[in-house]
């Protein structure tokens, strides 16, 4: 006599892998999350790397139209600065470079001696809260008082604002493709338990308990969504090589910014792994909850 | 020695090498331990909103009985054996099985209780893609028993109903025969201490029905209680020592068991 060469009891169910949709489907929901929380982290890593940037940083603009006394407001300013014990470095902008700085705006030949320009001092402080920020223009004023503190993160304060917004949009595709994994799933398993419900009567007459049926369904859930978790991960750090080849080409300072780390790439990994496991989990509670209707 | 007569009467094509010791373990430690293994008190099954499937029916069955169920197409058998397997609760009334309430017990406490009887669907109810090996093999795994001690049982009990040379092959080569047998053999090597059988006979021709028959004496004989629904009144003269219980209308006309074909005569000893 010959026994079945594989007389498993997990083949209670028909398996095949990519036999039917839900390979493909979980492949193209790992896909686009993967993208998702890829775009998510590069925001999140421009919007650190900006921060890192600008935190501390002011600059002092003091706009007199005496050209004598806006030097020594100027000199007089940098030199409170420096005594301040949150001040780590402090830096008079010289006239010249301030008028390079003007030139593209305004032309070389409209910056003639006439038009007077303000004084700029650069200053980066350990503490750049409001608070802090409103003691120093108030000393400032006591030399200056047409001087005027402007935090440098106020000036990118909407880009924050726009980039925290997307990076929020993007968790937000993470968590609905996941949602919409687990509906895809859900609806899976409810097919599977309606084409073998003879079987699983037949093996609950034979005294299968419900943990026992629904793990014939986990493990064939499971191959799937590992099949498609696979493929989309393979899909996915694809695409990311392909964008991060064209990112690096514009070379910006804002895109350089928002290459991934390892962190990022490790966190990128663990979705299909949280994929495979919320699919299981689903099938696991369609199942169980299905099976609990019947006696 | 049962057993080897039981194989000797009842098995066509049993080999001569067939280890008997799977039969002895078959029924070997309930042997004839009589009490009754199953007490319906006026129950009454109702399927929806319609009227009543199953009405007032009362009886007991003594553990390692025989009982045949007969009764017209329609008449209910279906339905009772459904209460009997545990695929059914009551519309009303109370079921004792191996002196447990079945009514009330929770749904999660019913497989052990279903791994007790062996079911004989009428219409075999294989699992279509597993081969005859793995259908027989099925109760052993779902009950959890170590994948290196159900190659042999399996083997034994498919050599057993002869079937030793179908192995692999899969219900939808088999013939009607051939997957009754398997059927049968998938719904003792669990050894139940009940045998529940749904028309067993209503898919072979005379000859295998009979034979069939005998196979059910044979595990009869070994303690395990059998249930037989059937239409086939020349059969069930064929066991002496069976009662038989009749069914017509969702009524059962002889809760007593007394009632046998060919009618039990007040000198026949019960």
């Amino acid at each position: 006599m010959t026994p079945s060469p594989d007389p498993s009891p997990r083949r209670v169910l028909p398996e095949g892998r990519f036999a039917g949709p839900m390979p493909w489907v979980i492949a193209i929901m790992m896909f686009l999350a993967m993208l998702a929380a890829a775009a998510g982290l590069a925001i999140e890593r421009t919007t650190a790397s900006m921060r890192d940037a600008l935190a501390g940083r002011i600059t002092v603009q003091i706009v007199e139209a005496n050209p004598d006394l806006r030097t020594r407001q100027r000199a007089d300013v940098a030199r409170e600065l420096r005594r301040l014990a949150s001040a780590s470095a402090v830096t008079e902008v010289s006239d010249a470079e301030v008028r390079d700085l003007l030139t593209p705006w305004l032309g070389a030949e409209g910056l003639d001696s006439d038009i007077p320009v303000p004084a700029l001092i650069d200053a980066t402080l350990s503490d750049s809260s409001a608070p802090a920020i409103a003691d120093i223009q108030r000393t400032v004023r006591t030399l200056a008082p047409s001087a005027r503190v402007d935090r440098h993160a106020d000036w990118l304060g909407p880009l924050a604002g726009l980039l925290e917004t997307l990076k929020w949009l993007a968790i937000a595709l993470v968590v609905l493709t996941g949602v919409a994994a687990a509906a895809a799933v859900i609806l899976g398993s409810r097919a599977a338990l309606d084409q073998h419900r003879a079987t699983i009567d037949v093996m609950h007459l034979m005294g299968a308990t419900d943990r026992q049926i629904s793990r014939l369904f986990e493990r064939r859930v499971a191959q799937d969504a590992i099949s498609g978790a696979a493929l989309g991960l393979v899909l996915a750090f694809g695409a990311l090589m392909v964008v991060g080849w064209r990112f690096q080409a514009v070379g910006a300072a804002l895109v350089a910014g928002s290459a991934l780390g390892l962190i990022d790439i490790t966190l990128l990994c663990l979705i299909p792994i949280a994929g495979v496991g919320l699919a299981i989990l689903s099938a696991r509670i369609t199942v169980l909850r299905s099976l609990a209707h019947i006696l | 020695m049962v057993a080897r007569l039981v194989c000797t009467a009842v098995l066509y094509g049993c080999p001569p090498t067939v280890r008997i010791t799977t039969l002895e373990q078959l029924g070997g430690t309930h042997a004839h331990a009589m009490g009754n293994i199953v007490q319906f008190d006026n129950v009454g099954l109702r399927y929806g909103t319609g009227a009543e499937t199953l009405s007032n029916i009362s009886f007991t069955l003594a553990s390692g009985g025989f009982y045949f169920l007969t009764g017209p197409s329609g008449a209910g058998k279906t339905s009772l054996l459904k209460l009997l397997y545990l695929a059914q609760r009551p519309s009303r009334g109370a079921i004792r099985l191996f002196g447990q309430d079945l009514v009330t017990m929770r749904r999660d406490r019913l497989p052990p209780l279903r791994r007790r009887i062996g079911v004989v669907f009428q219409d075999f109810r294989l699992v279509p893609h597993l081969s005859a090996f793995d259908n027989v093999a099925l109760p052993l795994r779902l009950s959890g028993t170590d994948e290196r001690e159900i190659t042999a049982p399996v083997e034994e009990m498919l050599a057993w109903v002869g079937l030793s040379d179908r192995a692999s092959a899969r219900p939808a080569t088999l013939s009607g025969g051939e997957q009754q047998r398997v059927a049968i053999a998938r719904a003792v090597i669990g050894r139940p201490d009940m045998l529940v059988a749904d028309e067993p006979t209503g898919n072979v021709d005379p000859d295998m029905a009979l034979r069939l028959l005998h196979l059910f004496d044979g595990l009869n004989r070994l303690g395990t209680t059998i249930v037989v629904a059937t239409h086939d009144l020349h059969l069930i003269g064929r066991i002496s020592s069976a009662r038989m219980m009749r069914l017509d209308r969702g009524q059962l006309s002889d809760p007593t068991g007394d009632l046998r074909y060919p009618p039990r005569t007040h000198d026949d000893p019960a």
